[in-house]
């Protein structure tokens, strides 16, 4: 293969998302073929929807991106040419509305390397911190403004002062990286790309707080990140950067074992201690008594990965960008209806219009409504689409800002199934020490279960909208405490659709299995009787018609038939049903 | 055959490490076995209804031997919108076993998961921890028809 000699450096997109792609068979055919040139294995960019991508650095500084790389020899040739075809532009539109801070390297720099970081900018908060006194630290991160970006919101330089203020011989901070929430992946990506960032941020609460020693609790379904994160600490290690106030902090990454509720401190911090992840009454909090009896404090991914920009910059630099109440920027993962899915940074205050539409590529015209925190959160539909994103403009909608997953529902998506779906999910998690958690999201859950499958009653509205704020009173953490959300939210915005479930027994979106049948266009058929071999209940006729009874709705002969033929249609439309 | 757990040795005995004991024992054999609750818990030296408390409360533990290939078919929230409870369907038909189930010859297992964290890929699905992403029933099939080739 001939290599264009204006190529310095190769970067490959190697996080989770990438290697899910096929990222890996792409770095191998290049080592292949790439002769010497330098070739680095970096973090997720952010454009998850164009992986596998490959960067070229040229020697005249230029950056030139490729998307969706095939793992086959042509294309890398394509590559090492600096050919034209598969280049990739970033949408104009978004990179207008992003502002990269928390993820500036992500992406950029190689997540195992010390030296880049350090070339690029990292340990220059850590420097400027150990030169503060702590209380001018402390001030410092309070006047920026920031909130904890779990999705509490709690003011950070209030809950560093808490645990400053203790006396005691040994002071806890834990890391959250207990990304529970299906559909959010923001911890992830900045442990895979920039782990030296959130210990970086980690280590400057340390010092001003005095703690003693770090726990980061991760999820075991985040091998990458655990791996990263170990790499960055060993590093640490060896430049004696754990060193702080003449003492060694020790580091641990623990992995949890896959329980939503361990996202709520208290919960987390039994999990930590080797039991049940249940959660406890506060008080006292845990920066009165925590990890084994000791004062700890506990921030989430994010918000460590902010504060290392956030000295560097300075507090005033910082609280310039965001809104009112929300200072700085938020990462958000976009999944879903949408043509760009990915991880997206921009300033608080933004439009929900402009993330969806303008960043996330999202098509007006299908859109019904966001999800936004996952199980805790709620729907906003897509007229309420001009709100602003920060934490007080949300949770006015009946909705929360949450970690920051953000799911776009398309108008194709039935409404009450995604609140069964979420109540499914609640209801399986809840720790169950809580009887109106324990109980309750039980009850609602097979409420919504008998509606999705035609058998609800007009009472069962009545109920779910009496049961939820129950739930939410008699629960003692965050679960139970927002469970309810989803079910609310998609109450007060799409009643009609309940009601529709309920009365006429239909199921607009068709979705919900027990409300649809199957239908064969025979007029299109092209008789190529794929449908009949492929269906595992034996549904097709001869004839080519489908019997509903029989039919299970796996949706086997819509994805085999070529032509497109078959279809779902309102239950009573379909040939064979009763 | 007695099972030998020296490997545990290499974690401190408190019982804040329980956890971790649990997982390295789940790393070892795949899955923990009654017999591997009674060491742990004298390991530890907690009381065994404490250890298995502990490991019930968990979704990442296994009290079966999973198969040779262990498919987590992804339910996250953004997999779930786009289909992944047919993705499950179809695999349960293609294999003849259900969600939470191996196969009689030890080849398949199949589980659900909350989130992978690949939710721009969705729907997705792993097996033995390699993401595919973007799945429809033509690339689901492929995948099962490749794993069963091995």
């Amino acid at each position: 293969m001939t290599i264009n000699n204006k190529i310095k450096k190769i970067k490959v997109g190697m996080a989770s998302c990438g290697i899910a792609a096929g990222a890996e068979d792409v770095l191998n055919i290049l080592k292949e073929h790439s002769a010497d040139i330098l070739i680095d294995e970096v973090g997720c960019f952010g454009h998850c929807y164009c992986e596998p991508v490959v960067e070229i650095e040229t020697s005249d500084g230029e950056s030139i991106i490729y998307s969706h790389v095939a793992a086959n020899e042509k294309s890398i040739a394509n590559i090492l040419e600096l050919g034209e075809d598969g280049r990739f532009e970033i949408n104009p539109k978004r990179k207008a509305k992003e502002l990269l801070k928390v993820t500036r390297l992500a992406g950029v720099i190689d997540p195992t390397s010390y030296e880049e970081y350090v070339e690029n900018g990292g340990y220059v908060g850590l420097k400027k911190a150990l030169a503060m006194n702590k209380e001018e630290l402390i001030d410092e991160v309070k006047k920026s403004g920031l909130r904890g970006r779990g999705g509490g919101g709690f003011p950070t330089g209030m809950k560093w002062g808490f645990l400053a203020a203790k006396k005691a011989e040994q002071k806890i901070l834990i890391c959250n990286a207990d990304e529970g929430d299906p559909g959010a992946f923001m911890d992830r990506s900045l442990m895979e790309s920039v782990p030296h960032q959130v210990l970086e941020g980690m280590l400057i609460a340390a010092y001003a707080t005095g703690s003693t020693r770090i726990f980061i609790y991760c999820r075991a379904e985040y091998p990458l990140a655990i791996k990263h994160l170990n790499i960055a600490i060993e590093q640490i290690k060896e430049h004696k950067l754990n060193i702080i106030d003449g003492r060694d902090i020790d580091i641990f990454v623990k992995e949890g074992a896959g329980a939503f509720v361990c996202g709520e401190e208290t919960a987390l911090i039994h999990s930590l201690e080797g039991q049940r992840g249940t959660p406890r009454f506060r008080p006292p909090f845990p920066t009165d008594s925590g990890w084994k009896g000791y004062p700890t404090m506990i921030n989430n991914v994010e918000t460590f990965g902010n504060i290392p920009y956030l000295i560097a910059e300075g507090a005033e630099s910082y609280a310039s960008v965001g809104s009112e109440g929300s200072k700085g920027t938020k990462l958000f993962a976009l999944a879903g209806d949408l043509d760009n899915p990915g991880l997206v940074e921009v300033p608080m205050g933004i439009s929900l219009r402009e993330i969806v539409f303008d960043i996330g590529g999202a098509d007006p015209e299908k859109t019904k409504a966001v999800q936004t925190g996952g199980p805790s959160g709620g729907c906003i539909p897509v007229e309420l689409f001009d709100s602003l994103v920060d934490y007080d403009s949300l949770k006015a909608l009946g909705a929360i800002m949450g970690s920051g997953g953000m799911i776009i529902i398309g108008k194709n998506r039935c409404m009450v199934e995604t609140a069964r779906y979420f109540l499914d999910f609640t209801h399986r998690e809840s720790c169950g020490k809580c009887t109106f958690c324990r109980v309750g999201t039980k009850r609602m859950f097979e409420t919504l279960e008998r509606i999705t499958a035609g058998e609800g009653l007009v009472e069962d509205l009545d109920f779910l909208a009496e049961m939820g704020p129950k739930v939410i009173k008699g629960s003692l953490c965050g679960l139970g405490q927002t469970a309810p959300n989803p079910v609310l939210a998609t109450l007060r915005y799409y009643r009609h659709e309940y009601e529709n479930h309920v009365n006429n027994k239909q199921c607009e979106a068709l979705s919900c299995d027990k409300l649809v049948d199957i239908e064969l266009n025979k007029d299109k058929c092209i008789e190529c009787k794929l449908c009949i071999k492929n269906c595992p209940v034996d549904a097709v006729s001869d004839d080519f018609v489908i019997d509903n009874n029989k039919c299970t709705r796996c949706n086997t002969c819509i994805e085999v038939c070529p032509k497109d033929t078959i279809f779902r249609v309102k239950k009573g439309e379909g040939f064979y049903s009763e | 055959m007695v099972q030998n757990y020296d490997y545990l040795k290499k974690i401190t005995p408190e019982s804040s490490n329980l956890i971790r004991g649990l997982q390295a024992v789940q790393g070892q054999e795949g899955y923990i076995s009654d017999d591997s609750i009674l060491a742990v818990a004298e390991y530890f030296n907690t009381p065994v209804v404490e250890t298995e408390g502990v490991l019930s409360f968990y979704a990442q533990f296994k009290r079966t031997k999973p198969g040779k290939f262990q498919l987590c078919v992804c339910d996250g929230t953004a997999c779930h919108i786009k289909g992944s409870t047919l993705i499950l369907d179809w695999i349960s038909t293609e294999l003849g076993i259900a969600d939470g189930e191996t196969d009689k010859e030890g080849i398949f297992s199949i589980e659900t998961v909350a989130c992978l964290g690949c939710c721009s890929l969705a729907p997705v699905l792993s097996v033995n921890g390699k993401v595919f992403g973007n799945l429809d029933r033509k690339a689901t099939m492929k995948i099962l028809k490749e794993y069963k080739k091995k």
